[in-house]
């Protein structure tokens, strides 16, 4: 379930960032599709009746079934990246409001 | 198709609310007008995938979501959001 | 809404209709939950050799630093970039003053806010320290000492924190990480390898590099943050 909820979310995201045409807006579609992707990597190494990757002095290898740890290190990378592109993105976009006075792309002036 | 009726647990019921609200939050965050509420309606999306991670045994990705999506991206878009009142009060 | 958008929303469901379909009845994507690790490349990362071998005990920090490390080391570059990027942007080599709002703080919460600074910075440097043993390391740590500047700067409409510090120990842990790398490939056979000897699993001191390696990450990204939330708040200062 978790997983469809994942796919309509990134779709979802898409979508707003096709329709909208500020650019606050735009922005916040982009996050939307970055959750939606984070979550379907991780429902992909889901085992049931697992326990996450940590090793104790109760959970060891061959006592206990872990969950995948490789899907959980690239989403690890991929979050910190989204920050990454979503604070230059609002850089650009703050120069853009002090440009043209307007978070609008349609209402933008044309500079002949 | 299945032979046997599977039982329906705890997880399932709780991953199909999480999975539900999700969905409901992401459509008023992309159609709202006013722009302060999009960007706190995308922090509490933030939020619920917090909910989503721990269910599905990531604790990493947990603690990494929750401390970036809480704090930083939420400031960052009300920093520039802050930039259009004063530039409307000082005219 | 007008008929252009709900005609966008409708080929948007019937797109994601679509991709949940070609994924259900696959052979090659297994349905959600039925897993067999030993199918996949984890199956080698939670072998009990392989785990001596590195000695860290969450598996993940363990892939993100000794399997994967290179992987880090690109991704610490893009943030560079970005904090690169935004500071290119926003700033300027004028002399720089805090924004100029119309809401000013009064005294209890600046100075009641200093008392919570040092409890979340203590709390973020206990998440990097452990990396190796709990959930956690240096991407949540150093977002969390960012988190407790970024606490100073909303309680105090006078605070400005020392930028030229901050970029110094940005720099210099990143050389750092590279650096070590390079001792790996002299010392031992290749970049980024583990040279130092891993411990029994489970001490504070046990992993070889990792520990060293969440530090100078942790450092950098929070600097790297402080930076760029100190670029957005400043301007320059009209004379």
């Amino acid at each position: 379930m978790i997983q469809y909820a994942a796919i309509v979310l990134f779709v979802l995201g898409l979508y707003g960032l096709v329709i909208n045409r500020n650019l606050i807006k735009m922005i916040v579609s982009l996050n939307v599709m970055e959750i939606g992707l984070n979550l379907f990597i991780i429902s992909i190494g889901f085992v049931y009746d697992g326990v996450a990757p940590i090793i104790t002095s109760t959970n060891t290898v061959g006592a206990v079934l872990f969950v995948d740890p490789l899907p959980q290190a690239l989403v690890l990378t991929a979050i910190v990246i989204g920050v990454g592109t979503t604070a230059l993105a609002l850089a650009i976009a703050k120069g853009f409001y002090t440009r043209y006075n307007t978070y609008d792309l349609s209402k933008a002036e044309e500079d002949l | 198709m299945r032979n046997e009726v599977k039982k329906v647990t705890t997880f399932d019921i709780i991953s199909l609310v999480v999975g539900v609200i999700l969905v409901f939050i992401a459509l008023v965050a992309i159609n709202a007008k006013k722009l302060m509420k999009a960007v706190l309606f995308l922090s509490g999306l933030s939020m619920l995938s917090v909910v989503a991670f721990v269910m599905m045994k990531a604790p990493d990705v947990a603690i990494t979501e929750a401390v970036i999506g809480s704090g930083l991206v939420t400031a960052l878009f009300v920093f520039t959001l802050l930039a259009t009142k004063k530039k409307e009060e000082t005219k | 809404m007008k008929l252009k958008n709900l005609l966008a929303l409708f080929v948007a469901l019937l797109l994601s209709l679509s991709i949940i379909l070609a994924l259900s009845n696959n052979t090659l994507f297994p349905s959600f939950g039925n897993v067999d690790l030993n199918d996949r490349v984890s199956g080698e990362y939670l072998d009990q050799t392989n785990i001596d071998d590195v000695g860290a005990a969450n598996i993940v920090t363990a892939i993100v630093v000794a399997y994967r490390g290179f992987d880090t080391l690109g991704e610490v570059t893009v943030l560079f970039v970005s904090a690169l990027g935004v500071a290119l942007l926003l700033g300027s080599s004028a002399k720089q003053k805090r924004l100029e709002l119309d809401f000013k703080p009064n005294f209890m919460l600046r100075v009641g806010s200093r008392a919570l600074f040092g409890i979340i910075l203590l709390v973020g440097l206990y998440i990097i320290l452990h990396g190796h043993l709990t959930p956690g390391g240096g991407f949540p740590g150093g977002t969390m000492i960012a988190s407790a500047i970024l606490l100073l700067y909303l309680a105090d409409d006078r605070f400005r924190a020392k930028i030229k510090g901050f970029k110094i120990l940005e720099g210099v842990a990143g050389s750092l990480y590279v650096i070590i790398g390079l001792l790996g490939l002299l010392l031992a056979t290749y970049f980024l390898q583990n040279f130092l000897p891993s411990g029994t699993l489970g001490d504070l001191l046990s992993a070889g590099i990792i520990p060293i390696i969440y530090i100078l990450i942790g450092l950098k990204v929070g600097s790297e943050i402080s930076g760029i939330i100190d670029n957005f708040l400043t301007e320059e200062e009209s004379a």
